[in-house]
């Protein structure tokens, strides 16, 4: 899996979110779209795509896209 | 002299979803208030705890899980003859509706739903209820007063179990069988823990959306149970009993 493309699976669970504005260092919390049922969507998102199963403390500890990413990648 | 309306004594109840939560705190505080308790759940450990927690003698555990058919068949033959019945099973999904899948939504229907349904469709078929019972089914706040993003799914087989609630109270009053449910919001069960999608912080951030500033407790819905099971609400069916520390006054 390349970050890149992790990223624009991201940025689709926004409802109008340029995926350029992202990078592997975005704090995705601070994002004025992110609310609990982003959260919601991307957790399943990556359970669909990635077959990671991850917990809402999983996000909150995470503070960049890079972390979430690598999150996903020790447990693929 | 000991007045007591809402005493269950000579009565007996199945307390179905028995072995945690609100099924369990149910289970012992119907055995505190004199009814013999029928407990049931899937996991024979966790069933076996519950029935150490009970007062008084004379109660009876039952495995079997009712997402399936021949269990309830079973367990229904097994049973004496009833005078209440608390049907608590349920388990919970958080998805946004995108990715929901056919398997989500029949798996969801069957525990929560459909089990409930075709317990009491059995009770009443195999007559083992006795005139003047009580049905209680536990439902849920959301999907009835309110739904959450990210829950309809559960929302849905709840608001299915409401509708239901309805219907078996308009069919059953004849046999002068009373069906009501509880419609709790957030307790403190298993189901609360911030070990599924939500997390911690979320969880303390809903918290300060309740007006009574806490989620409820097990014993909170269990009362109210005792309430709809006891001859004190000999004049209440069909009702949605909301029990959710305020919650779904606030928008």
């Amino acid at each position: 899996m390349e970050i890149k493309e992790f990223i624009s699976n991201f940025a689709e669970q926004f409802d109008d979110l340029d995926a350029s504005i992202l990078s592997p260092e975005t704090e995705f919390k601070a994002l004025d779209d992110w609310n609990s049922l982003v959260a919601l969507s991307v957790i399943a998102m990556i359970d669909e795509e990635y077959d990671v199963t991850l917990k809402g403390n999983d996000i909150t500890g995470s503070n960049t896209i890079q972390d979430l990413y690598n999150t996903v990648c020790e447990r693929m | 002299m000991q007045y007591n309306p809402f005493s269950l004594e000579d009565k007996t109840i199945l307390v179905t979803g028995a072995s945690s939560g609100i099924g369990q705190s149910t289970a012992v505080e119907c055995s505190k208030m004199g009814a013999k308790v029928i407990i049931t759940a899937r996991n024979p450990d966790r069933l076996q705890e519950t029935f150490e927690m009970l007062h008084g003698i004379g109660h009876q555990q039952i495995v079997a899980d009712l997402s399936n058919e021949v269990d309830i068949v079973n367990l229904v033959d097994r049973l004496p003859k009833l005078d209440g019945c608390v049907n608590n099973v349920g388990i919970v999904m958080t998805k946004p509706l995108p990715f929901y899948k056919r398997e989500d939504v029949d798996r969801m229907f069957n525990t929560n739903t459909f089990s409930i349904v075709f317990i009491v469709q059995q009770l009443v078929k195999k007559k083992v209820l006795n005139r003047n019972s009580s049905i209680v089914i536990t439902t849920s706040a959301g999907g009835v007063f309110g739904n959450t993003p990210g829950n309809g799914i559960y929302d849905m087989t709840k608001s299915a179990l409401h509708s239901f609630m309805q219907t078996a109270a308009l069919e059953l009053a004849h046999k002068g069988i009373r069906c009501n449910s509880v419609n709790p919001a957030m307790v403190n069960t298993r189901m609360a823990e911030p070990s599924g999608s939500i997390s911690e912080e979320q969880i303390q951030l809903d918290k300060k959306r309740y007006p009574l500033c806490r989620y409820g407790e097990p014993k909170d819905i269990a009362l109210a149970i005792i309430y709809l099971l006891s001859d004190a609400s000999s004049w209440v069916t069909g009702t949605a009993l909301k029990i959710d520390g305020g919650r779904n006054l606030v928008r």
